[in-house]
C-alpha cells in the first residue's frame, strides 16, 4: 500500500510538471511571425479568405520522424516539417495555438486531404505524379535524397545501391525508399519494417546489413549514435518535399509558395530550419526554386 | 481496384506468406500448447507452476510486446536466425498459451472416473492422458481451437511491422503504389483475411463432425 501511495504521488507530481510544461511551452523563440491583420488582406471567396475568417488551421504530420515531425513527451510535434507548417499558418493570420496538428502516416496522406480531414499535408511527403493526380502539392520546400547508412567502418563496403546485392537492406513498407530499391535494385535483400528506429536496431544488432531511406532522417541516426553508424553519404535520388493541399485550390497553392519564397527571403524559412533539423544537418540548404508550379 | 487486380501476384505472394507462417505457428503452438497443458494437470506441483506462469505471463502480454522481445531480445543473447523464424518462434509462444488453456478445458471435461480407471490399472500419468483423456479431450477443443487459429491468421498481420512480407505488407506496397485507391486496397485486404478465415473456419467445422462421437 505505502509503494502504491508512493507511486500516486509520483504520478500526480509528473502529471503537474508535465501540465506545466505545456503551459509555458507555447511561446518558443522558434514562432514563426502571425499577421494578426492578414484576415482582412485577403479576397472574398479565397480559400485563404475562409481559412483566416476561421482562424484555425489543421494541418496533417508525422509524429515519428525524427527532425521533422516528431511529437515527444510533452505532447507537441516538433520538426522541421511543424516549423514550415507554422510559417503558413502565420501568414494566415493564424497562431501557432490554433493549429491542429494530425498525425499523418504514409498511408493515409491522400485520403485525408480527399476527404477534407485536414486543410493541409506536411509530412515528408514526396512530390510524386500518382499523388499529384489526387492532391496538390505546393513547394517543394525541402530537397532529400536517398542514401544508405551502415556500420560503423562500413564492414560490407557498400559505397552506393549496386553494392547492395545480397545484403539485407532494411526500409519501411509502403515507403518511397522501399519502392525504389524494389524498382531498381532488387538484388538487394529488402528486409520491411513498420518504423525507422526498428530498422537502425537491427543494424545495429547486426541483423541488417544496412538501412536506406531520405539522407535527412539517416543523419539523424548517425548524430545519436555515432560510434555506432555512418552514413555512405551518396544520396542516389531526388525526394521533393512538397506541401499537399486538397485538388482544385490552386490560390491557396500560389499563396504557399509566395510564403515561403517570402520566408526564405527574411530568414525564417533558414531559422525554421536551424532550429529543428539543422541541429545535426550542419549545411542549412536553400529553399528549391523555383516552386514548380500549382497549374494542373 | 485496377491497382489490385494488376497488382494481383503481390497479393499472392504477402498472403501465402500469411498462410504459411499460420501453418507453421499453428503446429507449433498444438504442441507446445498440449504441452503446457499436460504440465498445468500433472501431478507434479513444479511443473503446475512453471505452466501456470507461462499461461499467465504470455496470455496477458501485448502480442506486438512478444514480438518486440522475439525480435530485438533473442539477438541480445545472440541468437540470431532470419525474420521469418523469429516471426514464427513469436507466434508460436503466443498461440501455445491460447492453445494450452483450451486442451486443459477440453481435459477437465472428461470425467475423473476415466483418468482413475486409467491409472488404478497400472497406466502411468503420460500414458493415462496420451491414450485416454486427450483422445476424449480432443472433441470439445475443437471448436475453441477454431477461434484461436483463426485469431493467429489475423495476428499473422503482427509480422508485417517485424520484417516480413505478408498480407498486410503487401497491402501496405499498393497503397505507397497507389494513394488514389487506398479505401479499395484496404477493403481488397480485408476481404481476403475474412474469405481465408472463413475457409479455415469451415475446414474446422468438418473436423469438429468427424471427432464427434455419435
Amino acid at each position: 500500500m505505502r509503494a502504491l501511495r508512493t507511486s500516486t504521488v509520483a504520478t500526480a507530481t509528473v502529471l503537474a510538471l508535465t501540465l506545466a510544461a505545456c503551459g509555458g511551452g507555447s511561446g518558443d523563440d522558434t514562432a514563426a511571425p502571425v499577421q494578426t491583420d492578414a484576415a482582412s488582406t485577403f479576397e472574398e471567396g479565397t480559400r485563404m479568405k475562409e481559412l483566416a475568417d476561421a482562424g484555425k488551421l489543421t494541418v496533417g504530420t508525422k509524429f515519428d520522424q525524427p527532425l521533422f515531425g516528431l511529437k515527444g513527451l510533452d505532447g507537441q510535434p516538433e520538426g522541421f516539417d511543424v516549423e514550415i507548417a507554422k510559417l503558413i499558418a502565420g501568414a494566415l493570420g493564424i497562431a501557432e495555438d490554433d493549429i491542429t496538428f494530425v498525425e499523418t502516416v504514409s498511408a493515409n496522406r491522400e485520403p485525408f486531404l480527399e476527404q477534407k480531414k485536414v486543410d493541409m499535408v506536411v509530412a515528408t511527403y514526396t512530390i510524386n505524379d500518382k499523388r499529384d493526380m489526387v492532391v496538390d502539392f505546393a513547394g517543394p520546400y525541402f530537397e532529400a535524397g536517398q542514401d544508405i547508412l551502415v556500420a560503423k567502418g562500413n564492414p560490407k563496403a557498400v559505397m552506393g545501391p549496386d553494392d547492395l546485392t545480397g545484403l539485407k537492406t532494411c526500409s519501411v513498407s509502403g515507403s518511397t525508399p522501399a519502392a525504389t530499391i524494389q524498382m531498381k535494385y532488387p538484388q538487394a535483400e529488402l528486409v520491411l519494417f513498420d518504423t525507422y528506429t526498428k530498422c537502425r536496431d537491427a543494424l545495429g544488432n547486426g541483423q541488417v546489413d544496412a538501412v536506406t531511406t531520405d539522407n535527412v532522417i539517416l543523419s539523424g541516426y548517425v548524430s545519436q549514435d555515432p560510434d555506432k553508424f555512418e552514413l555512405v553519404g551518396k544520396p542516389f535520388t531526388e525526394e521533393p518535399y512538397g506541401i499537399g493541399i486538397p485538388e482544385g485550390q490552386e490560390e491557396f497553392c500560389d499563396f504557399i509558395n509566395e510564403t515561403l519564397a517570402a520566408a526564405a527571403e527574411n530568414g525564417d524559412y533558414a531559422e525554421a530550419f536551424e532550429s529543428t533539423a539543422g541541429e545535426v544537418i550542419k549545411d542549412t540548404p536553400e529553399l528549391p526554386t523555383p516552386p514548380r508550379g500549382c497549374d494542373k | 481496384m485496377d491497382t489490385v487486380l494488376d497488382n494481383l501476384d503481390v497479393f499472392v505472394e504477402g498472403f501465402t506468406a500469411t498462410l504459411s507462417l499460420t501453418a507453421l505457428a499453428a503446429i507449433g503452438a498444438l504442441l507446445l500448447g498440449t504441452l503446457i497443458a499436460a504440465m498445468r494437470v500433472s501431478p507434479v506441483p513444479p511443473l503446475r507452476w512453471l505452466g501456470t506462469l507461462y499461461v499467465q505471463s504470455v496470455r496477458n502480454t501485448p502480442l506486438t510486446v512478444v514480438f518486440f522481445l522475439v525480435v530485438f531480445g533473442l539477438p541480445e543473447v545472440d541468437v540470431i536466425v532470419s525474420f521469418y523464424r523469429f516471426a514464427v518462434i513469436a507466434l508460436t509462444l503466443y498461440t501455445a498459451a491460447f492453445v494450452a488453456e483450451a486442451v486443459r478445458s477440453g481435459i477437465n471435461s472428461v470425467a475423473t472416473g476415466q483418468a482413475e480407471a486409467s491409472r488404478s490399472v497400472g497406466m502411468t500419468f503420460s500414458q493415462t492422458l496420451r491414450l485416454v483423456v486427450l483422445p476424449q479431450a480432443f472433441a470439445n477443443i475443437v471448436p475453441p481451437l477454431a477461434s484461436i487459429f483463426i485469431a493467429l491468421l489475423k495476428n499473422t498481420s503482427i509480422a508485417y511491422a517485424f520484417g516480413i512480407f505478408e498480407g498486410t505488407q503487401a497491402m501496405n506496397r499498393l497503397i505507397n503504389e497507389d494513394g488514389s485507391a487506398v479505401i479499395a486496397i484496404i477493403a481488397s485486404a480485408a476481404l481476403v483475411y475474412l474469405g481465408l478465415a472463413l475457409l479455415s473456419a469451415a475446414a474446422f467445422s468438418v473436423l469438429e463432425r468427424a471427432v464427434r462421437p455419435a
